[in-house]
């Protein structure tokens, strides 16, 4: 305990463990987002004025920066407001576009809500989709892929890494078995770019979707990569209007927004192989600490994983009331209690957990500024507070009398 | 969304945490809810001749609701007779609580908690188990 005091009293808490939600904006951000609200607030379209120009200008070097992180050109990045509008411009883009071609898309059931909600759109509107299901790992098996293509098969939507588990899928080989078959491949990056390298053309995607605000960079501006060679790739737009973003995507530039998320890549870019080294570190140290205690249980392949994160099930313990009982701790869970479904965590669920296993789950997001000391405290008060809640739990008293609780015909409520 | 103070207090300082012995005829034991559902309460109650609560401990796994639920359902039915703790109802402890709409359910788990452990109680002890209104969740 005294242990705990010594180190709280150097830390400002709480900290913040939930970068997979969102990150803090880099002051380096946000100094050079600055100007562009104040004196240099011209619309990037206004083309006949200097203020438009410097506008323009602006975007034009921020499309660079945000191409470059991805391996793509400037003409390639459509600027949205963030990962949903991409993911949707992208699928409900290409169905719209392609539909002469087929109706048939592919995705997996541990896409993000805006992927599969734009998918479940597409069912509606007289489209088939496929939802692979994927293993005990959380990676797709890449046979079942490939049985799914049909030559009604226009696209195939898979997220390059999870946001809850953060295991990353093999989309070389998924864009590879795409490709074999004549059929579009888009991803959904917004957890991996700026945190592992992402290459669209060493990648084979044909889309790609990702957004500011995970980091680095500020809320409400997103990106949609669509390939211009090999093939050339078109969108239906989703917002009508005065043909901005090469007609894909109307809407007055949001220059500032823009301007930040370029920063953003660039010191991305720079600081992301000794960035992931010190985070994957960092991780390990926070995932051997809590795993020490019995009855842990780490979700997802460990082995393809994104280095900020892990998520851990602390068995006999619910989510939401560990949460409250790591109260300096910024984290989420897969809880049902946290939802406002009653549901608990879709993906966990789709890993084969049990949902007393979901329902017990915590994420743990680090980032560019978490420190050692905030990793050790973590680890002291999650421990503290499992240890305090099982004290709590009915099932860990008639687990640790070795009672079989699925023995017990239980409720259900 | 942030947490009344009595939640925050009673799972602070969770009251009557523990476990009496369920093999004694003058003890109730109460389990409801489901892992699956991510909330089990166990409760009980130790009853003396003279049809008085004298004892109350819980265990719960749920969130602070749920477990401050069951703290201060263990708080209200000692010194009850059984027949008080019977009409304890749910919305007694949303309203002690403030508890949101969506953590009802938790409240209402209390209450099946108290009316199981008391029926086990009577079973043990030859009364007939009192028919429970299908529950409300």
């Amino acid at each position: 305990m005294l242990y705990l005091d010594n180190l709280q009293i150097m830390l400002e808490l709480p900290i913040y463990l939930d970068n997979n939600a969102t990150t803090p904006m880099d002051p380096r951000v946000l100094e050079a987002m600055l100007p562009y609200f104040t004196n240099k607030f011209g619309n990037a379209a206004s083309r006949n004025h200097s203020f438009g120009w410097v506008a323009e200008e602006a975007v034009d070097y921020a499309r660079g920066q945000v191409a470059k992180i991805i391996g793509a050109t400037e003409k390639e990045i459509i600027f949205t407001s963030g990962a949903t509008e991409s993911n949707n411009l992208a699928i409900k883009g290409v169905y719209e576009m392609y539909q002469q071609k087929g109706n048939h898309i592919i995705t997996v059931v541990t896409e993000h809500k805006c992927v599969l909600d734009s998918a479940h759109h597409i069912e509606r509107i007289g489209g088939k989709v496929t939802y692979l299901q994927v293993k005990p790992d959380g990676l797709i098996d890449l046979k079942e892929l490939e049985d799914a293509i049909t030559d009604k098969t226009i696209l195939i939507s898979v997220m390059y890494a999870n946001n809850e588990i953060g295991v990353i899928q093999p989309v070389k080989e998924i864009s590879a078995i795409a490709h074999k078959h004549g059929v579009l491949f888009h991803t959904d990056a917004t957890q991996a770019v700026g945190k592992i390298p992402v290459d669209v053309i060493a990648d084979g995607i044909d889309l790609l979707s990702f957004t500011g605000h995970k980091l680095y960079g500020p809320k409400g501006c997103g990106a949609l990569y669509v390939r211009r060679k090999n093939p050339r790739v078109k969108v239906t737009a989703q917002i009508d209007g005065g043909g901005h973003e090469r007609g894909m995507r109307s809407g007055t530039l949001n220059v500032p927004g823009i301007v930040g998320f370029g920063k953003a890549c660039e010191i991305a870019m720079e600081e992301m192989a000794s960035e992931s080294v010190r985070l994957a570190a960092l991780r390990d140290k926070l995932e051997k600490g809590v795993t020490v205690m019995e009855e842990t249980y780490v979700n997802g392949n460990t082995q393809n994983r994104l280095p900020h994160v892990c998520n851990v099930s602390f068995k006999y313990v619910e989510g939401e009331g560990l949460m409250m009982a790591m109260k300096d701790l910024a984290v989420s869970s897969g809880s049902a209690c946290t939802s406002a479904s009653l549901e608990p965590s879709y993906v966990l669920k789709s890993l084969g957990l049990n949902d007393d296993l979901a329902h017990s789950s915590i994420r743990f997001g680090l980032g560019r500024f978490t420190t050692e000391e905030e990793v050790d405290y973590a680890i002291e008060v999650t421990k503290k507070a499992v240890t305090h809640l099982r004290e709590l739990s009915p099932l860990w008293e008639m687990f640790k009398e070795g009672i079989d609780l699925d023995s017990i015909e239980w409720a259900e409520h | 969304m942030a947490y009344s103070e009595k939640v925050i207090d009673h799972y602070t300082h969770p009251r009557n945490v523990g476990t009496l012995d369920k093999a004694k005829k003058n003890v109730g034991t109460g389990l409801v809810g489901a892992p699956e559902c991510g909330d089990v309460m166990r409760l009980q109650i130790e009853v003396d001749d003279n049809n008085v609560i004298t004892d109350a401990k819980f265990k719960t796994f749920g969130c602070g609701s749920a477990i401050a639920s069951s703290s201060l359902a263990t708080e209200w039915l000692k010194g009850k007779t059984v027949d008080q703790a019977m009409e304890i109802d749910n919305m007694d402890i949303v309203e002690e609580l403030a508890l949101p709409p969506v953590k009802i359910h938790c409240s209402v788990l209390a209450e099946d908690a108290i009316k199981s452990a008391i029926n086990d109680y009577r079973v043990k002890n030859g009364f007939e188990p009192i028919q429970l209104e299908k529950s409300h969740h």
